[in-house]
């Protein structure tokens, strides 16, 4: 039976879906001249919620509702991070979405369910979890991806997301079916006993394992389950793009941790799915780093670059051990810090009328407004992985767990993948420093202070974490006690 | 006599079916979201027949979860249809096309 203790354990979460019900109520009754307030509220929501995750931490792993929900050390860090990623958003999504009278309240409510979504997948401790957590996340982000409703562009991305979305649900529910089917229990700890007392697999079980890899494949948007991805970051308004290509990769990340180690993480069974990841991650970093050099919207080299990203996150995840564990997680964090940042210097520099979507947007940005270039040039650097930038380490981190786990040719595919990808982030730098500005795009930055500064903070951090990442890597390292 | 294989042979046709008509079904969005509702109720299939077989209630709860995201789902798809047919006059998905690369 459930108890107060049940609840205690997961007040942030419940602290958060009160929170929301009430700003959506508060919105309803409120003048949208007064609309700060819903914004400042909102965050300040999301920081108490941060605050609860990390003060109520217990030492151990401990579970509520018989095993359904886990809080462990590693559903706490990803939790940190996606509510630290969501406050950035909130931040700044804000003059974009004043310019372009898309400053409602369901923006607010929606992304914080969609948060919420995120905690409950990320300390899912059964199937049954892991789908409605999941399920939460991405209902919310559909009509995200809708909310510019007179936009063709946003409601063709919207469809595409939601048919794209519902097929990779669909593919994971049938997965999780089979593996139910194989095991006779939806709870994951006791999937992992019942996955190890068979002497081989048996082929209901991988059948199974097969459609659940499609699934995560699709969330994570890993290539040859990448196509949403680009048509979403483009059609959706930025200020929606930046939050789906921030904090939902800590969740997928997440997802695949807890079906894949805690549920089918017995060896027999972890062989076969590392080699699917390695074909995953392989695939990703081709096409990602390949496919963004022909891009001309940013956007879209942005969203080819995450897939690439996805294809290192990936790499670290088929070492299967907790140094990749550790790695990838590293990995995903460093991501979500470099993504927020990426689409910020983009939001920072539209403004009314003006998308800035184009990479010729960017022609003579230096000469502009040199801070923001500068800005951009860090995050660029760091996308790339040249030292001393947060994003080098991450890399070297997964490419060490590779090597480790005995798959040195996965590393070396990786590292030459990096070199290739140099060349489209060293486009943006140079259209940025040494292409002549276009007459006529003499378009001013936003000026709204908590953006700049937030924003500066963010890029600076980027390389600040370049010298001193060794107390994250430890934080990451301690949610993966080795075997 | 009806053994849990033909029940599971039920489901994944019905999947089969479902997938396929979601890929070659190039005219209209509406069929794409009778597939989607189609695909779930295969696994609902799946989850029944196995529940029944293993003794185990928990199946037959996860079908119920399941049933009620999958109208959520609908709702929420059904009004982007509506926002997408305000928006391009068509709902065709040939003609939903305009980003490429």
């Amino acid at each position: 039976m459930p108890n107060m203790n049940d609840i205690l354990i997961l007040l942030p979460e419940l602290c958060l879906v009160v929170a929301a019900c009430l700003l959506l109520l508060l919105d309803a009754f409120m003048a949208p001249a007064r609309r700060w307030v819903l914004h400042w509220l909102s965050i300040a929501v999301l920081l108490v919620a941060m605050y609860l995750v990390m003060a109520g931490q217990p030492e151990q792993s401990i579970s509520a509702f018989n095993g359904m929900f886990v809080r462990d050390r590693v559903a706490e860090i990803l939790k940190v991070f996606a509510l630290l990623a969501t406050v950035l958003v909130f931040i700044y999504a804000r003059p974009y979405l004043i310019d372009r009278k898309l400053y409602v309240g369901e923006f607010y409510t929606l992304t914080i369910f969609a948060v919420i979504g995120i905690m409950l997948l990320v300390s899912a401790g059964s199937l049954v979890t892991v789908y409605l957590g999941l399920e939460l996340l991405t209902l919310s982000s559909y009509a995200l991806v809708a909310l510019n409703r007179d936009s063709s562009l946003s409601s063709e991305a919207a469809i595409k997301y939601f048919v794209l979305g519902a097929l990779a649900s669909g593919m994971l529910l049938y997965g999780m079916s089979m593996i139910y089917g194989a095991t006779g229990t939806l709870d994951l700890a006791q999937l992992h006993t019942a996955a190890s007392l068979h002497n081989s697999t048996p082929n209901l079980l991988l059948f199974g394992l097969i459609f659940m890899i499609i699934g995560i494949g699709f969330k994570l948007g890993a290539a040859p389950f990448h196509m949403w991805i680009p048509d979403v970051y483009q059609g959706s308004p930025t200020a929606v793009t930046i939050f789906i290509g921030s904090a939902p990769k800590l969740a997928a990340f997440g997802m695949a941790y807890r079906l894949l180690e805690s549920g089918m993480g017995d060896p027999s069974l972890a062989h076969q799915w590392q080699q699917m990841l390695a074909v995953l991650a392989v695939l990703s970093l081709a096409i990602g780093n390949l496919v963004a050099i022909v891009q001309t919207n940013l956007k879209r080299v942005l969203a080819y670059s995450t897939i690439s990203h996805m294809g290192y996150l990936l790499l670290g995840l088929a070492s299967a051990n907790s140094e990749g564990y550790a790695a990838a997680m590293f990995y995903a964090i460093s991501y979500a810090l470099m993504g927020t940042a990426a689409f910020g210097v983009i939001l920072a520099l539209a403004c009314a009328g003006f998308e800035c979507e184009e990479v010729d947007d960017l022609k003579g940005l230096n000469q502009r407004s040199p801070w923001l270039a500068f800005l951009m040039l860090l995050v660029m650097f760091s996308l790339a992985g040249v030292p001393p930038l947060f994003g080098f380490f991450a890399k070297l981190m997964v490419l060490q767990a590779a090597v480790h786990a005995n798959m040195l040719w996965l590393a070396i595919v990786g590292a030459v993948f990096a070199i290739i990808g140099l060349y489209y982030y060293l486009r943006v730098v140079k259209v940025m420093y040494f292409d002549k500005p276009v007459e006529g795009s003499e378009h001013k930055p936003q000026s709204d202070l908590s953006l700049r500064l937030v924003l500066s903070l963010n890029a600076l951090a980027l390389l600040v974490m370049g010298f001193c990442w060794g107390p994250l890597l430890d934080w990451c390292k301690s949610a993966f006690p080795a075997v | 006599m009806i053994t849990l294989a033909h029940f599971i042979v039920l489901g994944a046709v019905l999947f089969c079916i479902a997938v396929a008509s979601l890929f070659i079904n190039r005219k209209n969005v509406i069929v794409l979201l009778m597939s989607i509702e189609l695909m779930l109720l295969a696994v609902n299939i799946n989850f029944v027949a196995f529940s029944r077989f293993h003794g185990d209630p928990a199946g037959q709860v996860f079908v119920f979860f399941i049933l009620t995201v999958a109208a959520a789902e609908t709702a929420i798809g059904l009004a982007i249809l509506v926002l997408l047919f305000r928006n391009r006059s068509t709902i065709n998905i040939a003609q939903i096309d305009s980003m490429k690369g």
